[in-house]
């Protein structure tokens, strides 16, 4: 479904250049879904924005169903992939209420019968029908993020691209979020790009997951693997123990990048 | 208050508070009901209100509030003092201050009127289009911007008159061309900030044309700020407007525009103090209330006086 083939990205030029990206590859397949980890610069949210072109400029190749992705997003393109962003403060539009913003895509796309998918995707996450005319400020960061899903899903895309969906908000909202995602995926065979730094929340959602550090993919391995068995490279290790709470013993071992 | 114990107003209260709205209306009428009831805390800006209402009151209704339209010279009673029969006297043609007053209103209301329906959409559109474009469109933009910014407004204003003849409506254009690129600037501010969230990552995401973008999500973020501005700016309309029809290059006799008003008293100002006196009272008064106005919907429609 999803093809990297070794992608570079690189921000800046001449001697401040920064290679945020550095020959990335991996695959994911239909109806898989495909976790990057990874520390804060470890590039795996730039990743993700190159597949959603949010940063145009990428080396390399990226195929979505087999079509390689130009540096220009097309239209249709919208209606096959999607993408949840980490802050449900910042994705929803102040002064549009949550019709106008189920809306839009559906206006955008020229789709029909906008009433009844509005309220459709409303009930899909989990949400009444008097939340329809609410602004975001009028409800809880959880309920932002299930419209959040509601407008990347009204379109019906196969692919949703995650960037930390769930990093924004309370532990129990957290659940409640990523069992929805969970449940949307098992009902409509979605294909998922998740990214987080949060293993516990990719061990939960994804099958196989790629660590990345300093741009690089450091290891890939399944999440059963992550969960309980040892992953083969020290790094993931550490990052594994980091998860774990503080450890003044765990912390000496540390191997530092640079 | 009454409306709380009349049952009827007591169910337009209730509607209008409503935790769940049930349509888009009802949504945006809530909303300005509570900018409402945060704009009736602030008396000064009341004050501001009352005032720029009685103008807009004075204006439609001008032909009901006085006796005669005060053009007609009567000239046996030239110059008469403030009276139960002429409540602000009477000027060098004899005719009644008051009446001309009133009317002069209209005229105010016309210049900056057709000013603001000038100037808040050019500046609106070359400041969004500028701010969200970026590279050399907003380079170049910004450039004619900076041009206009550059010249003295009553003397760019004077040269565009000089140019085009004397009358209200080039006065009009003059004062446009002359005040529209400062919101220009405070769109593209508004923009850069906004450009990069990600409610308009997510609408490019789902293929919004950048019209749309424009016109949807960028456009009603700064409207606030613009209409702040204008109305801030409303004083500074009125007197530039003022000091045209001062110069003779405004509003030509014998329409009832303020500051031509103020030109030919000043000649009366040790003798017959009222003549000129009034419509400077008129003109103060007037840029006063836009003044308050804007401060108190500042108060109420910036973004960033917080939400809920």
């Amino acid at each position: 479904m999803i093809e990297v083939e070794n992608l570079t990205v690189e921000f800046g030029r001449g001697a401040a250049t920064v290679r945020a990206v550095r020959g990335v590859s991996f695959t994911v397949a239909q109806g898989e879904s495909y976790g990057l980890v990874g520390e804060s610069g470890s590039g795996k949210s730039t990743v993700l924005r190159a597949i959603a072109r949010i940063n145009p400029e990428f080396g390399g190749t990226i195929r979505v169903n087999g079509t390689p992705l130009t540096s220009k997003r097309s239209r249709d393109e919208a209606r096959r992939m999607q993408m949840v962003f980490q802050d449900p403060y910042g994705a929803l539009h102040p002064r549009h209420t949550v019709d106008a913003i189920l809306r839009e895509p559906l206006e955008i796309h020229r789709v029909g019968d906008k009433d009844r998918r509005i309220k459709a995707a409303l009930s899909d996450v989990g949400l009444g029908p008097e939340f329809r005319f609410r602004y975001p400020h009028q409800i809880s960061g959880g309920q932002r993020q299930r419209i959040a899903v509601a407008r990347a899903l009204i379109l019906e895309p196969e692919i949703l691209l995650l960037d930390e969906p769930t990093s924004a908000l309370d532990v129990s909202v957290q659940a409640e979020v990523l069992n929805l995602l969970k449940r949307l995926q098992r009902e409509r065979g979605l294909t998922y790009l998740m990214v987080s730094h949060n293993l516990a929340v990719v061990a939960h959602i994804c099958e196989r997951v790629a660590v990345m550090n300093r741009g690089r993919v450091v290891e890939e391995l399944t999440a059963s693997t992550l969960r309980g068995g040892e992953p083969a490279e020290a790094y993931t290790r550490q990052l594994v123990s980091a998860t774990e709470g503080y450890d003044r013993e765990a912390v000496r071992g540390y191997v530092t990048y640079e | 208050m009454s409306a709380a114990a009349d049952p009827q107003g007591a169910g337009l209260r209730a509607w209008l508070r409503s935790p769940s709205p049930a349509s888009t209306w009802q949504a945006r009428a809530q909303r300005a009901y509570l900018g409402w009831v945060a704009f009736r805390a602030n008396p000064i800006a009341m004050a501001g209100l009352l005032i720029v209402v009685a103008l807009v009151l004075a204006a439609i209704f001008a032909p009901l509030l006085t006796g005669s339209r005060g053009l007609d010279p009567d000239l046996p009673n030239r110059l008469l003092p403030p009276s139960a029969e002429h409540w602000l006297g009477t000027d060098q043609l004899g005719r009644d201050i008051y009446d001309r007053l009133i009317w002069g209103s209209r005229v105010t209301l016309y210049i900056v009127g057709l000013v603001s329906i000038i100037v808040a959409p050019i500046g609106l559109a070359v400041g969004t289009l500028a701010g969200y474009a970026g590279g050399w469109v907003d380079t170049v933009l910004m450039r004619i911007v900076d041009i206009f910014l550059a010249f003295p407004r009553l003397i760019l204003a004077l040269a565009f008159v000089a140019a085009l003849g004397p009358g209200l409506e080039n006065a009009v254009l003059a004062i446009a061309l002359t005040t529209w690129s400062p919101y220009a600037r405070i769109a593209r501010a508004e923009v850069l900030t906004i450009r990069k969230a990600d409610y308009i990552v997510a609408a490019e995401a789902q293929g919004a044309s950048t019209w749309r973008i424009l016109r949807k999500h960028v456009v009603p973020l700064c409207l606030a700020s613009v209409i702040v501005r204008l109305t801030l700016d409303m004083a500074g309309i009125i007197l530039t407007a003022a000091g045209l029809g001062f110069l003779g290059l405004g509003a030509q006799p014998p329409l009832p525009e303020w500051g031509a008003m103020i030109s030919t008293g000043r000649d009366f100002l040790y003798d017959q103090w009222w003549v000129p006196t009034a419509p400077g009272a008129a003109i103060f008064l007037v840029s006063l209330g836009f003044c308050l106005l804007g401060d108190g919907l500042r108060d109420v429609l910036d973004p960033r006086s917080g939400e809920a």
